[in-house]
C-alpha cells in the first residue's frame, strides 16, 4: 500500500509543523491508556475495596480464624487458602471491576470518544487488558506478601504455572466482563457483576475446591471458569502443576465469551 | 486530496429498527468554514454526525471526511478529526486536566495544554474530578479534548448546551479562530442565535431530511414573499400607537394599496412593518417614533431570523 493520504497538506494554522502522521506511536498510545485505566481503578474507592481490601481480609480471616470450617486436606490453612484467594483476586479485577468500569464508560460515552482519537477501539481494548494485568500485579504482590508473612510456603515449581493460570483466568473473565458491559445497562452490570462474584466465590469452586461442594455442584463447578481457575491455582501452588482439564475449560470459556463479546458488544 | 471538502454526505440513510432517522440526507462542509446542522431534538442531527465520526455505519449513501471513508480509513482519519460528543464522553473519575493531558498523549504533536487551559478558562477547575464539574465546565473540557490534536475537521455536537453566556462566548471565539486557521467545523445546534452568529452555512434538518440549506446570510435574507416585500423590525418602549403608524405608511409616498402593509407589535416593545419598505418608509417610522418621544434601541430591515425561516418551512416552533 502506498497510501499517502495522511501526508496531505500541513494542518493549517500557526506554528503547525508538517507531520506525516498526527498520531502518537501505537505503543505510546496503549501505554498511556494502560496507565490511565490502572490509575482509575486504583484510585476508585469501591474498586479498591473489591480488588485489594476484600481479598486481603478473606486471606487473613480464613488463615487466622476458624470462623469458617475448612477441610484443608492435610495442608496448613494458609497454604490451602492462598491459591483460592488469588483466584478470587483475579476474578474481582478481570471480571467485576472491569465489567463495571467498562459499562459506565460505555454509558458516559467514554468508549465512543476515545475510539475517535488515534487510540481507536483496538488500542482501547489493549489498554483495558493491560490495565487489568497491571492491577493484578499489585494484587499478587500484596496478597503474596501478606500470605508469606502468615507462613505461606507455595510449591516453587508451581509459581510459573500459577502465573499461566492467572493469565488464562484473566482472558476468560475479561471476556465475560466485556460481554456483560457491552450488552447490559450500567446499573444492571453493577448488580450482576457483584452478585456473580459472590456466587462464584462461595459456590463456584474458587475458595472451596469443587470436590468439597455438595452433590452435582461439584461437576458444575469444575466446568465453570471460576472452578477451573480455582483448581488451576491450587494445582499449581499445592502440587506444582496445573490440571490439563482446567486449562481446557478456561480456554473454552475464553473462546466462547470472547466470540460473544466480539459479536454482541455495543459501543452506544 | 488537499482540495477535498471537509465533509461530504450524499444521500445518507440510517435506520434504527426499520425507521429512517436519517433519510437521504446530503450535505457538504468546507474547510475553513463553520457549517451548522440546525434542527429540533430528534431531527437526526446526532446520528448524522456520528456517521461522519465513524461511530455509526450508514445503511445507504456515501460519507466522506477529508476525502476519506470514516470507517474504512478510520486509522488515517482519527489523528485529523476532532470530536466533541453530545454527552461529553468524559470519564467521571478523572480530574479535568488529567483527562485533557491523556487525550493529548494520543497525538504526535498536540496543542499546548496550558494554552488551551488558558483559552477556555479550565484552570479554575483543573484539579476537579469530572463528576463534580458543571455542565458548562464539562462542555469546555470536551471542546478542549476535541481540538487538542490539531484536527483539520472538528465535529461539535451541541457545543454550547448547558453553558453560561461567558463560556459560550469563549467557545464561539475559539471556533472562529479555528475557522480562520482553515479548520472545517461542523456543529449541530438547536440554538438559533448560535447558528446565526457562528455559521457560514446552515443546513436545517427535520425528520432526518434537509429542509433548507444555504449560506446563513442568504437564508436570513430570502423572504417567503417573493414580491419584493420586506420587513422592518424595530425595538422601542412598549405600547406605541401601531394604528397611527399603519395610517402613515399606507398614505406614504410609495402609495401602495393599503392591504400590502402589515404593522404589528409582535411582542411588547417589538414592532414589525411588512410591505414595500423603501427609504421613505424609514423616514416615516422615525418621524412616528419622534412624535411619541420614543427612541428605537434597534432597527433592522429585511433580516429574518433562523427561527422565522424554520417556522416558515415547517409551521412549527423549534423545540
Amino acid at each position: 500500500m502506498t497510501d499517502q493520504t495522511t501526508a496531505g497538506p500541513a494542518v493549517p494554522g500557526p506554528s503547525v509543523p508538517t507531520t506525516t502522521d498526527g498520531a502518537a506511536p501505537a505503543w505510546r498510545r496503549v501505554a498511556s491508556q494502560t496507565a490511565f485505566e490502572t490509575r482509575m481503578i486504583l484510585r476508585n474507592g469501591e474498586q479498591l475495596l473489591v480488588t485489594i481490601v476484600l481479598p486481603v481480609m478473606l486471606l487473613v480471616g480464613l488463615a487466622r480464624t476458624s470462623l469458617v470450617d475448612l477441610d484443608t486436606q492435610g495442608y496448613s490453612r494458609i497454604d490451602f487458602v492462598t491459591p483460592g484467594v488469588l483466584a478470587l483476586a483475579v476474578m474481582s479485577t478481570a471480571f467485576t471491576s472491569q465489567a463495571i468500569a467498562t459499562a459506565f464508560d460505555r454509558r458516559n460515552g467514554v468508549l465512543r470518544l476515545l475510539s475517535t482519537t488515534p487510540l481507536g477501539r483496538g488500542g482501547l481494548l489493549a489498554g483495558k487488558i493491560l490495565g487489568v494485568l497491571a492491577v493484578e500485579v499489585v494484587q499478587v504482590v500484596v496478597l503474596s506478601g501478606v500470605a508469606l508473612a502468615l507462613g505461606w510456603s507455595p510449591d516453587p515449581a508451581g509459581v510459573l504455572p500459577a502465573l499461566l493460570a492467572v493469565l488464562l483466568g484473566t482472558a476468560a473473565f475479561t471476556s465475560l466482563a466485556l460481554l456483560l458491559a457491552g450488552t447490559l445497562r450500567a446499573e444492571g452490570v453493577l448488580a450482576v457483576a457483584n452478585l456473580l462474584l459472590v456466587l462464584l466465590t462461595v459456590a463456584g469452586g474458587v475458595l472451596v475446591p469443587a470436590a468439597q461442594l455438595p452433590g452435582a455442584l461439584e461437576q458444575v463447578a469444575l466446568l465453570l471458569p471460576s472452578g477451573a481457575l480455582g483448581e488451576a491455582m491450587r494445582g499449581a501452588l499445592l502440587l506444582g502443576e496445573v490440571p490439563a482439564f482446567s486449562v481446557v475449560v478456561l480456554l473454552g470459556w475464553t473462546a466462547a465469551l470472547g466470540w460473544g463479546a466480539g459479536k454482541l458488544f455495543r459501543w452506544h | 486530496m488537499p482540495d477535498s471538502p471537509a465533509v461530504v454526505l450524499q444521500d445518507v440513510v440510517k435506520r434504527y429498527d426499520g425507521r429512517a432517522v436519517v433519510d437521504h440526507l446530503s450535505l457538504t462542509a468546507s474547510r475553513g468554514a463553520v457549517t451548522a446542522v440546525l434542527g429540533p431534538n430528534g431531527a437526526g442531527k446526532t446520528t448524522t454526525i456520528e456517521c461522519c465520526e465513524g461511530l455509526r455505519a450508514p445503511d445507504e449513501g456515501r460519507v466522506e471526511v477529508l476525502g476519506l471513508d470514516p470507517l474504512l480509513n478510520a486509522r488515517e482519519l482519527r489523528p485529523r478529526v476532532g470530536v466533541m460528543l453530545q454527552d461529553g464522553g468524559l470519564p467521571t473519575g478523572v480530574r479535568a486536566l488529567e483527562m485533557l493531558h491523556h487525550v493529548a498523549s494520543m497525538y504526535a504533536n498536540p496543542r499546548d495544554v496550558a494554552e488551551i487551559t488558558e483559552r477556555l478558562g479550565l484552570a479554575s477547575f483543573a484539579r476537579t474530578t469530572v463528576r463534580r464539574l458543571s455542565g458548562g465546565q464539562r462542555q469546555r473540557l470536551a471542546l478542549a479534548a476535541a481540538i487538542v490534536g490539531r484536527p483539520e475537521v472538528v465535529f461539535l455536537d451541541e457545543p454550547s448546551a448547558g453553558m453560561d453566556p461567558q463560556s459560550r462566548h469563549a467557545v464561539w471565539e475559539l471556533v472562529r479562530e479555528l475557522r480562520a486557521d482553515g479548520v472545517g467545523i461542523v456543529l449541530t445546534t438547536h440554538l438559533m442565535d448560535e447558528a446565526e452568529d457562528l455559521a457560514d452555512h446552515v443546513y436545517i434538518v427535520d425528520h432526518g431530511q434537509v429542509i433548507a440549506s444555504g449560506a446563513t446570510a442568504d437564508l436570513l435574507h430570502a423572504g417567503p414573499s417573493a414580491d419584493g416585500d420586506r420587513t422592518l423590525r424595530l425595538e422601542a418602549r412598549e405600547g406605541l400607537d401601531v394604528d397611527a403608524l399603519r395610517g402613515r405608511v399606507e398614505s406614504g409616498p410609495t402609495a401602495s394599496p393599503a392591504s400590502a402593509w402589515t404593522v404589528t407589535e409582535t411582542q411588547p416593545g417589538s414592532y414589525s412593518v411588512t410591505g414595500p419598505v423603501d427609504p421613505s418608509t424609514v423616514a416615516v417610522v422615525t418621524a412616528w417614533l419622534a412624535e411619541q418621544s420614543a427612541l428605537a434601541s434597534r432597527l433592522t430591515i429585511g433580516r429574518r431570523t433562523l427561527e422565522d425561516v424554520f417556522l416558515d418551512l415547517t409551521g412549527r416552533e423549534l423545540r
